[in-house]
């Protein structure tokens, strides 16, 4: 009686997160790549088997190429600019310098915008002619340039304002794994007559690790899931020069109300995330120096 | 004695929930209504303000109007709510989402919801412009409602600095190209600090092409949907026109011209001739800081546009009573002088000639003549592009045409890659 009691318990206990995870999560995940065989159903009909079609037309499709080329190019433009911005944010806010509450706040700000807020604000910055940034180039008498008309610039405009909206997110993490290495560590680096530079490229980059680590796959994700600017400043334009997969997704699915399409495009999504965690749970968290 | 309580509450509610349903159908029919908002003023104020007087009119029927977001949102709203079974009853979507609003089985056909005289006569008493877009197979599926074509919208006084004739738009292409090139401003590093005219091609870039198409004399689509004619010589040779202003003329800035600032650009003069939907007029004349004309699209073979903007659908899935009701509604929002207020609001097109005829469009038009501009283009008018898989043939056509204003492409290939991409979204169509 007893026994059987106890046993119950955890599970009741895990009960509502588990009824929200398999709802929310699992579900809709089986079923997106169980939707990814059939094609998409018209005017009420079942849907017909597809196979792998799906996957046969997307290897097809020139979009699809462009928007994963993009997305990778997003990825490798924020992720390490984002990281190296937050690390030395974070070694400047976390010195007694004054204003230091002041400059964290500012630092931070931009996480804490909506990113359609966000996308709105550098949609002003970049607009030609009357733009802030055009202002300041015709000031200084540099050619005007229409930056998110253009197919060559559009995608580094996008990547600055990931970097924008992600280095400070990433600075708080830096900044409390920071007041957690020991001032005695500091002291011993003075006495020994190491540098500046060498105090934190041999005593606390390395003591940031799982910090970097764990930011580091956060970046990873992020760069697959942000693409609220898009839908504000770009709409994937000109011609996908900045379409992400997830927006692209997001067309396929509601524009073109190609659900078994966009099925199986989130698979793929879904495949590349699985290993970007999967790297982390198996060889990365081993590797890393934890304290 | 709580539980007991509890009990008796809950029954309590439930029997007066079962005994309330069927009166109330028989007594009043509640219908919802989807509309989106795409151009600035206070659009939702004056739906709202239609709907409660409809309401007291017509006491017997309640409206819920849902404010949708954009055109594109509306529709994900609309589709999604017909796909979970319970869509709203009428919705106001773009006229282009006609073939994807048939083919998913999402709306009824009105015709045979107009049945005495009166709603045969009112039906048939639109811009016939305005029901290419509405009308596919021999019926009607939709009910113009927010229209418009597209205008090119001049600034006097920048016309007057450069010596032009500030009361005379350009008439012809050439025209335009010719002021252009004189309202077309430089500062002393080089750079440009008014241009002459600006078309923009982000969203609605395919739309655009359409007032260049149309006036050279070609069509981009048949009227079942299921052909498009991206490749022929005059389509070609109407977007080299428009690679043009940038390429050779450079009148116009280089790479994609935002749809959205646009209006912007030419409220704060750095644009002194732009290419916009009627339905930035209201907004325009509240907001300009100088006279400003409108004028229609300039004519190369011949004159023309593209009409554009939203119709009533009326959704499947819905009661006979609720799809009566739509009508009314529809037949009530559409009646001569309230689609002469509606235009005067919003800067929409008043889509039937008798709305025209009443003594307020009259007296509007004495005010602001430019309204007039709008009808008068009619005439010339052709329907938007629209085909079966819609947005995806769109999408196929707007790419190609921002891949050649942005030099990556010839237009030549560029409108064959477009064709060659329509081709294929469109061949399971062809049966």
């Amino acid at each position: 009686m007893n026994r059987s009691g106890s046993s119950l318990t955890p599970w009741l206990l895990l009960l509502p997160a588990m009824v929200l995870l398999v709802g929310f999560t699992q579900y809709p995940a089986v079923a997106t790549i169980w939707h990814s065989f059939f094609y998409t159903p018209r005017g009420g009909n079942p849907p017909d088997f597809a196979g792998l079609d799906n996957y046969a037309a997307m290897i097809a499709d020139p979009v699809f190429w462009q928007a994963l080329k993009n997305n990778l190019w997003f990825a490798l433009g924020t992720i390490p600019v984002s990281i190296a911005l937050a690390i030395t944010m974070a070694l400047w806010v976390s010195d007694r310098v004054a204003g230091r509450g002041l400059l964290r706040l500012a630092y931070f700000t931009p996480t804490v915008l909506p990113m359609i807020a966000v996308a709105n604000i550098w949609l002003f910055f970049y607009t030609p002619q009357y733009g802030l940034l055009e202002q300041v180039t015709q000031a200084i008498g540099l050619p005007s340039h229409n930056w998110l008309g253009s197919p060559d610039t559009v995608l580094g405009a996008i990547i600055v304002v990931g970097i924008w909206k992600e280095a400070g997110f990433f600075m708080i993490f830096y900044l409390a794994a920071l007041q957690q290495i020991s001032p005695t560590l500091a002291e011993a680096a003075g006495l020994e007559g190491a540098s500046r530079w060498q105090y934190f490229w041999r005593v606390q980059f390395p003591l940031l690790m799982p910090t970097t680590l764990f930011v580091l796959i956060n970046a990873l994700i992020n760069s697959f899931r942000l693409v609220d600017h898009i839908f504000v400043m770009t709409r994937g334009g000109p011609n996908n020069a900045s379409s992400l997969l997830l927006y692209y997704i997001y067309e396929v699915g509601f524009s073109f109300w190609d659900s078994g399409y966009a099925a199986a495009l989130t698979v793929v999504l879904l495949a590349m995330l699985a290993v970007v965690a999967l790297v982390k749970f198996r060889f990365l968290d081993r590797r890393t120096h934890y304290q | 004695m709580r539980r007991f309580v509890l009990k008796s509450l809950a029954a309590a509610g439930i029997a007066a929930a079962l005994a309330g349903l069927p009166a109330m159908s028989a007594q009043a029919v509640e219908i919802s209504l989807y509309y989106p908002v795409a151009v600035g003023g206070p659009v939702t104020k004056v739906i709202d303000s239609m709907v409660s007087d409809f309401e007291k009119e017509n006491p017997d029927i309640t409206v819920k109007a849902v404010y949708a977001g954009t055109y594109q949102e509306s529709i994900v709203k609309a589709l999604t709510a017909h796909k979970s079974g319970t869509p709203p009853t009428l919705a106001v979507l773009l006229s282009t989402d006609l073939f994807t609003l048939i083919d998913e089985n999402a709306i009824v056909p009105v015709d045979p919801l107009a049945t005495s005289a009166g709603d045969k006569e009112w039906l048939a008493g639109f811009y016939p412009g305005f029901m290419e877009n509405s009308q596919t197979g021999g019926k009607t599926w939709g009910v113009p409602f927010q229209r418009s074509t597209i205008v090119m919208f001049w600034n006097k006084e920048l016309f007057k600095d450069a010596g032009l004739d500030p009361e005379r738009a350009p008439d012809t292409w050439d025209e335009m190209v010719e002021a252009a090139k004189k309202l077309t401003r430089k500062d002393a590093n080089g750079n440009v600090t008014q241009w002459g005219v600006k078309i923009p091609s982000t969203g609605f870039g395919y739309w655009m092409f359409q007032g260049m198409t149309t006036p050279n004399d070609t069509l981009l689509m048949n009227s079942a949907g299921t052909e498009t004619y991206f490749d022929k010589p005059a389509a070609v040779q109407a977007l080299q026109n428009w690679v043009d202003l940038t390429a050779r003329h450079k009148v116009s800035p280089s790479g994609v011209i935002e749809w959205g600032t646009t209006p912007k650009d030419f409220m704060e003069r750095k644009a002194a001739m732009v290419w916009t939907t009627t339905g930035n007029l209201a907004n325009l004349r509240a907001n300009a800081g100088f006279p400003f004309g409108v004028a229609m699209l300039p004519a190369q073979k011949k004159r023309g546009s593209p009409t554009g903007g939203g119709n009533f659908y009326i959704f499947s899935k819905t009661t006979p009573e609720q799809q009566q009701a739509a009508m009314k509604f529809i037949r009530w929002a559409t009646e001569p002088e309230r689609a002469a207020q509606w235009s005067i609001a919003t800067g929409y097109v008043a889509t039937r000639p008798d709305a025209w005829e009443t003594a307020t469009m009259k007296q509007y038009l004495q005010e602001v003549p430019a309204a007039g501009v709008a009808r008068d283009q009619l005439q010339y008018a052709v329907a938007e592009l629209s085909t079966h898989d819609n947005q995806r043939v769109t999408k196929a056509l707007n790419d190609n045409i921002q891949a050649a204003l942005s030099g990556t492409k010839t237009p030549e290939a560029a409108l064959q890659d477009a064709q060659r991409e329509a081709d294929r979204i469109l061949r399971r169509y062809r049966k």
